[in-house]
């Protein structure tokens, strides 16, 4: 019997494709979330739009709260620990959380990365481009989510950097069998040639790609399904929002049917108000989370 | 021969692959008009409450239920063999699920444990043979009665069974590349 192999952890993702991952901070938010349709919860100790608020170092959530909340529901839940914090994953690991999201919402512990290969249970990691995609990849992220601009209800990011990693895609399977250019791609990216070739062979990052960073109604979700996402992470745009069971139900729904305007329109109705936001040009550099890693 | 996947949540492309690689029709299906062009049905993995509440909302459910009595065949794995099933224990209680109740067998989710504790293991099925079994959260079927035959079986429990023209695995064979299972279905179960 083999245990925490690529297959199995890249599996758990596929598994989620199609789906919305809640960000929860609490047992009942949990319930919520498993009702309204999520694939997997986020368990937090406050969304992202609160820890921009708090400001302070930003660490893994208390492992009660995460335990909790893994005994509330059926469903998958997932936990953020630091980048580079491996103490944090593996406490997250002990916990028995079924994928942890190495996060540049939370403030970095460390300039590398976790060597995520050496885990039993998967990971999920941001990217802008389809550089910092690799990279991950490379270390051993099962799954890739854009990084956007967590809780700030904007979607712009999130649609940059699916879109980014979207041309560089096509750059890359136009070159297939190009060595030359994709030798020079790998060096550019800093990831083995294989990597570099079995991308450009497939046409499409080699796992499962969510959209993640400002999503907050469900004409977002449906914006990223259409760009090409597999699927969908919402940070604050749910409990920040007036009434989160309707959109919680609304954003699982647009999800789904995001390619029929019809159905989007119908999920979008008398929803009442959406997470107030911040428009993401008025931050500064520093403020922004994206800019954490590399 | 038109072969469905349901295609609400989960690993669907990976099953339209494997159809595709037997040369079957694989077509996607997400709403009444493309189940009405599946002669079969294939429910992939996913999460079982997700795809469970998107069939009600997409008017799919009774239409499934329907159309299986009606005889058309339908393979379910993982998430779609907890949806075929009759009862599923505590945690679908838990959860208010509906489930299509087409199986004469009662499942537990999560029966092995968290994603930490998913696991790859060899296994032996009825007829097939030596199969790779790749298991993702993955249920097991605590028992069968009436007409629901089981396939195969792991530590005493039941991870893959038959009932006429429906066929259930616990297991992922759309992630290993081995097609038999798939062919089974086409051919036999067909």
């Amino acid at each position: 019997m083999e245990v925490g192999t690529s297959r199995l952890k890249e599996g758990f993702a596929k598994m989620q494709k199609g789906g919305v991952i809640m960000d929860v901070v609490t047992p009942e938010e949990a319930k919520i979330a498993e009702k309204a349709g999520a694939v997997a919860v986020m368990a937090l100790h406050a969304v992202p739009a609160d820890i921009r608020k708090a400001g302070g170092v930003a660490r893994m959530a208390d492992p009660a709260i995460i335990e909790k909340i893994t005994k509330a529901v059926t469903i998958p839940v997932m936990a953020k620990c630091r980048i580079g914090h491996i103490a944090e994953a593996q406490v997250l690991q002990s916990i028995g959380v079924d994928m942890v999201d190495e996060s540049e919402v939370l403030t970095p512990a460390d300039d590398a990365h976790i060597d995520k290969s050496k885990f039993t249970i998967p990971f999920v990691c941001g990217a802008r481009n389809l550089g910092e995609a690799l990279r991950r990849i490379n270390e051993g992220a099962a799954m890739i989510r854009t990084k956007g601009e967590p809780g700030t209800g904007d979607v712009v990011e999130a649609v940059r950097h699916m879109r980014t990693m979207n041309t560089q895609l096509a750059e890359l399977a136009k070159a297939k069998g190009n060595r030359v250019f994709l030798k020079k791609k790998a060096e550019e990216f800093k990831v083995p040639l294989e990597l570099v070739e079995k991308t450009a062979g497939m046409g499409r990052l080699p796992v499962v790609n969510f959209a993640a960073g400002g999503i907050a109604t469900p004409a977002d979700a449906a914006l990223m399904m259409q760009l090409g996402s597999d699927g969908i992470f919402v940070g604050s745009g749910i409990f920040k929002s007036s009434s989160p069971e309707k959109y919680a139900k609304a954003i699982v729904e647009a999800t789904r049917h995001y390619d029929q305007p019809d159905v989007v329109l119908k999920v979008s109705k008398g929803l009442g108000e959406a997470m107030k936001g911040i428009d993401t040009k008025a931050l500064l550099p520093e403020q922004k989370m994206q800019e954490r890693s590399r | 021969m038109k072969v469905g996947v349901l295609g609400l949540q989960g690993d669907v492309s990976e099953h339209l692959e494997a159809l595709e690689k037997l040369g079957a029709k694989g077509a996607w299906v997400k709403d009444l008009a493309s189940l009405a062009e599946a002669e079969a049905l294939i429910i992939p993995g996913g999460e079982s409450t997700t795809i469970g509440r998107l069939l009600e909302e997409s008017w799919l459910f009774e239409m499934v239920q329907q159309r299986a009595k009606g005889g058309m065949p339908i393979f379910g794995t993982c998430a779609g063999l907890i949806l075929l099933a009759k009862e599923a224990g505590e945690q679908a209680r838990q959860t208010g699920q509906r489930l299509l109740g087409l199986m004469d067998m009662e499942v537990d989710r999560n029966a092995f444990g968290r994603q930490r504790e998913s696991f790859e293991q060899p296994i032996e099925i009825n007829g097939l043979g030596q199969f790779p079994g790749v298991f993702i959260r993955a249920p097991a079927i605590r028992k069968v009665f009436g007409k629901c035959e089981a396939l195969a079986q792991l530590d005493g429990r039941i991870i893959a069974a038959r009932q006429g023209k429906l066929l259930a695995t616990a297991f992922h064979p759309e992630l290993t590349g081995d097609l038999r299972l798939h062919r089974y279905f086409l051919e036999q179960v067909y």
